[in-house]
């Protein structure tokens, strides 16, 4: 199973520092997130372009986490040679994660 | 209990026009906030005041103006915008000169000062938040220095009877703040519902996103009528909690997961949100759904506003030289390769050193670098550098055109690009260093 299929993504930047919220579609999904949603998953995920930690942060009451990367955009949004200096596709490449198939 | 209305009229500068007509017109409003001002914005601004006085304001102000004084005058709309930008003087200026010259009557504009802070972070020298640098190192270089004003300065004009509030530098969540603060007397060391208010404001400053733009995935995640996507009232009441909405038969949608998705845009940790009025604390927050596009937001609480506000400085950093070709059909990943490898060997043939260099090829890795290799109908190779030197950013681009009788079989539609690179830094200025002041024009 994918992670697009029980929840959706927005990235966000500020400086050098993008941050990815990852939402459950159904609220009792959140627990399955937590569980295999990990800081170094997220980190090794984005290994390529992010250079500093990855710190979650958990928001039960919205089902939601939010994973905040450091040295994350080339140097800073206003500074980088990227493309996407913003780093506004990555929601999408989190949703593309495989999950283990739940019951399964 | 009394509730207040307020819409979102933009939510970055160059934003849609039509839907802060609509809402003038259609939203039942009491406020409307145009949040136009974006971290670099305010560097280009000050660049535009430096070549004529007059200007470094927004570039659509008088065309937002022109749209929407009229309505808002005749339905009682307080406008509250940063359109000010680098020159909030002249801003005000200009909107007296658009009421006068559409017939309006009776018109109070009121303008902040004080967010710019230049001289007074020249004077001394002050860590850089980004990279520990020290900021006198790039004195040269600086375009721009403004500090995050919060909401007291626009309550104070709320309070004087503006009915049109242009700032420079402000928190953005404080334009939608200080109406809150003024129509329910709010204590500004009130900090629940100081936190509260700046939820309100960060769901609304970037208008569209908490209305469906931003949030389409066809398929996953379907929104109707993006081209006539509504912007975003709040309706908020004494205690501080808040319905989203938006007028009705306009597109988009107002739905849980559009607002948690804004809730937690360029969020960091979710109990410390900081602005200059309230360390904001959105851990807490819950939203309810109360029937098409209305979804009930409470539970933001705060603690004591920070002692310092952040400066934002806009800076010199040299220049991005770009160049990029395209390459199709069998093989198109090859050539594309190749032609970088051209690039990379050429600009070190000709001793053309670049601060930085980044060789992509669009299409296949220029967003991230995918785990598997899938041979693409098309590709774009892109070559990009950062230097001080403007003949080296141009001379890069160049080197690209030439490919296409010097390089791979195939290539087309070079473009090439030189721009100077405006970069941002922040640092922390002590709030006794800045003084906001208002001052008022009468139509």
């Amino acid at each position: 199973m994918k992670l697009r299929e029980i929840a959706h993504a927005r990235t966000g930047d500020k400086g050098n520092i993008s941050n990815i919220a990852v939402i459950a579609y159904q609220p009792e999904d959140f627990d399955f997130l937590v569980q295999h949603l990990s800081e170094e998953r997220v980190g090794a995920l984005f290994s390529d372009i992010v250079h500093g930690p990855v710190k979650r942060y958990e928001l039960p009451k919205l089902g939601a986490l939010n994973f905040v990367m450091s040295q994350a955009l080339g140097g800073g949004v206003t500074r980088s040679l990227a493309l996407d200096a913003h780093g506004k596709s990555l929601s999408a490449y989190l949703l593309d994660l495989d999950l283990p198939d739940r019951g399964a | 209990m009394k509730t207040v209305r307020i819409g979102s009229g933009a939510g970055y500068a160059g934003d849609r026009i039509e839907p802060a007509v609509e809402l003038a017109r259609y939203g039942n409003i009491r406020y409307l906030g145009f949040e136009c001002l974006a971290e670099r914005t305010i560097a280009l601004a000050q660049q535009a005041r430096q070549q004529n006085p007059a200007l470094g304001y927004d570039p659509l102000l008088k065309e937002r103006m022109r749209a929407v004084l009229p309505i808002c005058q005749a339905q009682g709309i307080t406008v509250i915008s940063n359109m000010g930008a680098a020159n909030p003087a002249q801003a005000a200026i200009k909107t007296q000169q658009i009421a006068q010259s559409l017939g309006l009557t009776g018109l109070k504009i009121a303008y902040v000062t004080g967010d710019d802070v230049l001289s007074q972070v020249q004077q001394a020298s002050f860590r850089l938040l980004e990279t520990g640098e020290d900021s006198s190192q790039l004195n040269e270089q600086w375009v721009s220095a403004n500090a995050y004003l919060g909401a007291a300065p626009i309550v104070e004009a709320l309070a004087a009877g503006a009915d049109v509030i242009l700032t420079g530098r402000v928190a953005d969540p404080a334009l939608f703040a200080a109406p809150l603060i003024y129509e329910f007397g709010w204590s500004m060391s009130d900090w629940h519902r100081m936190g509260q208010a700046t939820l309100v404001g960060h769901l609304l400053e970037c208008a569209g996103q908490v209305t469906g733009g931003y949030f389409a995935d066809p398929g996953m995640k379907d929104v109707s009528n993006l081209a006539c996507l509504g912007f975003p009232i709040a309706e908020v009441n004494e205690a501080g909690s808040a319905v989203i909405t938006k007028v009705p038969g306009s597109g988009g949608q107002v739905t849980l997961a559009t607002c948690k998705e804004q809730l937690l845009y360029e969020i960091h940790d979710p109990a410390c949100y900081l602005t200059p009025d309230v360390q904001a604390d959105f851990s807490q927050v819950t939203m309810r759904s109360l029937g098409e596009d209305r979804v009930e937001v409470s539970g933001a609480t705060g603690h004591p506003r920070p002692e310092t506000l952040k400066v934002s400085m806009g800076y010199r950093e040299g220049f991005i030289g770009e160049g990029q070709m395209s390459y199709g059909g069998p093989g198109a990943q090859a050539r594309g390769r190749l032609a970088l490898e051209i690039i990379q060997q050429r600009l070190m043939q000709r001793s053309i050193q670049a601060e930085d260099i980044r060789c992509d090829l669009i299409g296949h890795n220029a967003l991230l670098d995918p785990c598997r290799d899938v041979e693409p109908n098309e590709v774009r190779m892109r070559v990009a550098v950062r230097t001080d030197d403007p003949a080296v950013a141009a001379s890069v681009g160049r080197e690209v055109e030439a490919l296409y009788t010097n390089g791979p079989a195939g290539g087309g539609g070079a473009s090439r690009s030189v721009r100077e690179v405006l970069a941002v830094a922040s640092l922390l200025l002590p709030r006794q260093l800045v003084t906001p002041e208002v001052n008022y024009l009468t139509v």
